[in-house]
Formats: C-alpha cells, structure tokens, sequence
C-alpha cells in the first residue's frame, strides 16, 4: 500500500532490538519459573539446566489459582457488561441531546474520572456491610462499574459525536422506535469504541488489586491478583514459583489482547472512516 | 432541514472550533437512559467521597463510635511534617518523570511502529504486552531483576562494573529512579497505543503532501504529524497525569515506600496512615489533597487543551 515505506529494514532492526530489551523481564519470568529448586541460588543469568514445570504445578494447587481464575472471570465478565450495558445508553442520550442538563451530567462524568476512590472507601464498605453485598461478587461488580464508567461513557461520547446522524434518521423515518434505532442501528455501529472500553475496562478489573482485597478478603472468591499475592507472602524467596503463580496469572489478559489488540487501536481512534 | 439551517442564517453563531454537525434526529433517546449511569456514578463517587472527605476535619481513629470536629489541624499537620511533605514532593516528582518519558517512548514507538514494517503487528505486541499485566506481577519480576544477586548486577559483573552494583530497590538515591523505569516500561505502551489511534486517523494524503512539497521527514513529523496528533496527545498525557499522580501498587510492591521514604507517595501513604496507622482522619486529609491535586491537574490540562484548540481553529 504505503510504497514509499517498502524496505526499512535497518528500522525494522533497530526496533527488533529495542524490544528484545523490552521482553527481558518476560525472558526472566519464564526461564525463572521452570527452574529446578535447587539451581535457584546459582548465578541469576545461568539458564536453568533442565526445564522443571513442578513450579506451575505447586503455584496452580497450593495457590488456590483454579478458583480464583474463576472469580476473576466472574468479576470481570459481569463488570464489562455492566459498563458497556449502562455507559452506551447513558453515552448515546448526553450526545444527541443539548442543553443545560446535557452539560452537567457531561461535567459529572468527566470529574468521575478523576476523583480518586481512596475517599469514598470507608462509606461504601459500611453501606455495603449494611446491604449484605459484602464479600459478595455484586457488591465488588457494582464498585467497579461505578468506578469505570465515566471513562467509558466518555469514549462512547466522543465516538458517538463524530458518528454520522444519517443511519439513525435513515431508521426513524422507516418508523423505528429510539429504542429498536439504538440496539440495532446505533449499537452495532459503536463495535470499535465497545471493543476498546471492553478490553482497557477488562484489563484494569481483571489486574485490579486493591479492590478485591478489601471487599473479597477471607471469602474464598478472591481473583489471581490477591491469590497471587498471598501466595507470594508464602513463598518470598522461592522465586521460581512466584514467577510460575504470576505467569499463569499473566496468560488470559495476554491471549486477550492479542486478539483484541487491533479493535484497541480502532477504538481509541474515536471515528468511523467510511 | 431547511428551516432548521436557516436559523444559522438568523445569527446563531457556533462557537470556533466546534465540527458542524448535522441536525439532531427528530426522536432523541429519551433522559431516562442516562438515570442508571449517573444515579451510580453520583452515590458511588460522589456522595461517598463527600461522606468520607468529611473524616479530613476530626480526629476519627477509625474504632470510636464518634469522631471530633478538628477543623483543619489535619492539614496544617501535613505540612509542617516532613514525612508528609516529601511524599507530597515525590508524587509530584513521579507524575512529572512519568507524564514526560511514558509519552516520548510512546510516541516514539508511535511513529516508528505506524510504518508499514512486516512485523509491525508483532512489535506492537510486544510493547503493548506490559500493559496488560498487573502492576503487582510487574513489581514480582523486576523485585528480581532488581535484587543485589539478580541480572541487572549480574550483567553489571559480567561486564566488569563491580563498582556499579547497588541494592537499587534499597538504595535512597536510584530507588526512585527503578520505581521510574518500572513505570516506564510498564505503560509506554499504552501511550503508544492511543498514540497509533491518533495517527490512523491522519489522512496519508496530508503527510503525501508535505512530502511532495520537499519536507524532510523531521519537518513533516515537527509541523504536520505532532499539531494533527495534538487530540491523541492531549488524551495520553491526561490519563498519564491522572495514574502518575495516584501511583500505588508499584510503589508498594517494589519498595513498600523506602528506603527511609525515598519512594513515599500521597496515595501509599493514605493507604498506610488510614490502614496500617488507623489514623482515619488524617489518611482521609491526605486522600482530599491528592484528590484536589489530581482534579486541579486534569482541569489545568482540559483548559490549555481547550485554549490551544481554540488558537489553531
């Protein structure tokens, strides 16, 4: 397509090595997690002499890390749809409507993506002790759904300012209702912007640590990143099943993303080109 | 249609800057829509943050049934201790060295990686990777990389260094500066991300066209690219300033705030001082403040965006 940038193959090479120094860290976390005990106290940058994958299997049952995959799948898939359900509809009414109202539910959105949730901890962990909703996964899928949807409806506004109008009119004047033109015209449409809050709303619930520690703790339901972080309490040194627990913790985001990694980019775009 | 547009004629003036757009449809989805979204918003943020930001002015532990009206001896109590205000310091600092390094790499890796190279989808990948981890797993790995037996000094070693090797994690100057490279690499690629958005999103032509007008390639990123990425721009430095200023996990994970509070941030320390201290009142101060920080940040950056946007139009 692009002829004039055929063949810059000594950039192509510059950057190859850039990002082999990138993935050194990942280079250590896979050679470090099939390290046989005994050689872990050998020089850092020996290679391990033979490939023992007993770590995964100690990190995989002694870590609790088949349940807490589950809770973590749990939580993340019911929080990404409570964001996209409710962030799309609320995105779609402040972008095609004007005024006064339009412009403070606008200003509430955007300072709600700033406001740290450091101060509205306490309350919220006693109205949720009140409500039972306690180490229950609802009570942590509503925080994170409170906490993640201004920036999604923010992404869905700029989006949907930029969609053309004509698909909607188009449907109405075929006499669709607001609610038939949004799911099957408007909603369709916003795939890449959908794509994009799916997957950076999915990945900062799914890696979220602090969270689940506080409202899930004790429950039995807490996801990877607390499991793993009990699990490194118990074995500090033993960094050879450290690195296996963070790595079976580190395969689904990454499978993810590469398949989503081109939706990502299209999305951040903010528009349809036609 | 017709009628409509004629009330631009009437001297409805749109503001500059602002895309023209076509008429709004005559069914608008109606308010009720939104009620979800602002009503959870609204508790869940607002009126939380303002029930807990009230603990600021006592004395609350946290354990007693009441708490006593101190009104701002909280804060006057942050700025006159030094632990407070060097962790008030290095937030600063922290947010400055991210905002700045994690852009340039991006946009960068940006520009090099919106040729079309063969493996561009692979390298994409590989920079991008970091991001989708936890920061508390990241912390794990560079701990170790990190450690005075790990790679880093033994690489050092290797290359005959000895003097060079330090405890970096425990080491009062370079803590910081490992906390910094961390970050770095960790989120460079998210910058490069919505960099490589915002440059998608450039015509080729426009860029064809300097470049036929006899534009080095330095001149056509200078002059054409960077002013027409300047939205993608503006959205990667806002959300750098926002997770700059609230950096905690890695800070935790990897230095737990040390050596002596050489990495102490505003959010590990609310952490600490509400949590591990029970301090409720004065941990909720320092929340309000890094809280009024982070909003004066990001209103400062939408209004030079706003006023740089305006002087292009």
């Amino acid at each position: 397509m692009r002829r004039r940038h055929s063949g810059p193959l000594a950039r192509e090479v510059g950057l190859w090595v850039l990002a082999l120094i990138w993935s050194i860290p990942f280079f250590f976390l896979i050679v470090v997690s099939v390290k046989p005990t005994a050689e872990l106290f050998s020089s850092a940058l020996q290679l391990p002499s033979r490939i023992d994958l007993g770590s995964y299997a100690g990190a995989w049952q002694s870590g609790h890390l088949g349940s807490a995959l589950v809770s973590s799948l749990v939580i993340t898939g019911g929080s990404v749809l409570g964001i996209v359900a409710l962030s799309s509809v609320a995105a779609y009414t402040l972008a095609r409507r004007e005024g006064r109202i339009a412009v403070i539910m606008g200003l509430l959105f955007l300072i709600g993506i700033v406001l740290p949730s450091q101060l509205g901890l306490i309350p919220i962990y006693s109205l949720f002790k009140k409500l039972h909703l306690l180490g229950t996964y609802t009570g942590l899928i509503l925080l994170n759904v409170s906490t993640w949807l201004p920036l999604a409806v923010f992404l869905y506004t700029g989006f949907l300012r930029q969609l053309s109008h004509e698909y909607e009119e188009a449907a109405q004047i075929d006499g669709a209702s607001v609610w038939y033109t949004f799911l099957h015209v408007v909603f369709p449409l916003l795939r890449p912007v959908t794509g994009t809050v799916a997957i950076l709303s999915g990945i900062l619930i799914w890696n979220d640590f602090f969270n689940p520690l506080v409202f899930l703790s004790g429950t039995g339901k807490t996801p990877l990143p607390v499991a793993v972080y009990s699990f490194v309490g118990n074995y500090a040194t033993q960094w050879n099943y450290v690195f296996a627990a963070v790595a079976i913790a580190l395969v689904p985001a990454l499978l993810f993303f590469i398949f989503a990694q081109r939706q990502l980019i299209q999305g951040f775009s903010g528009g349809v080109k036609g | 249609m017709t009628s409509q547009n004629s009330r631009n004629v009437l001297g409805v003036v749109r503001p500059s800057g602002e895309r023209k757009r076509p008429n709004p449809p005559r069914h608008v989805p109606p308010w009720a829509w939104a009620v979800p979204a602002v009503l959870l918003v609204f508790l869940a943020r607002y009126v939380a943050a303002v029930a807990g930001g009230w603990y600021a002015f006592t004395d609350w532990n946290g354990l007693t049934p009441t708490a006593n009206f101190t009104g701002l001896a909280n804060f006057r109590q942050i700025f006159t201790d030094e632990g407070a205000r060097g962790a008030l310091l290095n937030t600063v600092k922290f947010a400055a060295c991210f905002v700045v390094l994690t852009n340039l790499v991006g946009l960068f890796l940006a520009v090099a990686l919106n040729q079309h190279l063969k493996t561009r989808y692979l390298l994409r990948t590989v920079f991008f990777a970091p991001v989708v981890m936890s920061q508390l797993a990241t912390a794990f790995i560079w701990r170790f990389l990190f450690d005075y037996s790990g790679p880093v000094n033994g690489v050092l070693g290797a290359l005959g260094l000895e003097s060079l090797k330090k405890t970096w994690l425990a080491n009062p100057t370079w803590s910081f500066w490992a906390v910094v490279v961390v970050l770095v690499w960790q989120f460079s690629g998210l910058a490069m991300v919505i960099l490589l958005a915002g440059l998608q999103g450039i015509p080729q032509e426009v860029e064809e066209a300097a470049e036929i007008d006899g534009a080095s390639s330095w001149q056509r990123l200078v002059r054409v690219t960077l002013p027409l990425l300047a939205p993608a721009l503006a959205i990667s430095i806002q959300l750098s300033v926002i997770s700059g200023l609230a950096i905690f996990d890695t800070v935790m994970a990897l230095t737990n705030g040390g050596p002596l509070g050489a990495t102490e941030t505003l959010a590990t320390q609310v952490y600490k001082q509400t949590f591990v201290f029970g301090r409720y009142g004065y941990g909720t101060a320092l929340a309000l403040l890094l809280t009024i920080l982070i909003v004066a940040a990001a209103l400062i950056q939408q209004l030079t965006t706003r006023a740089t946007e305006r002087r292009n139009a």
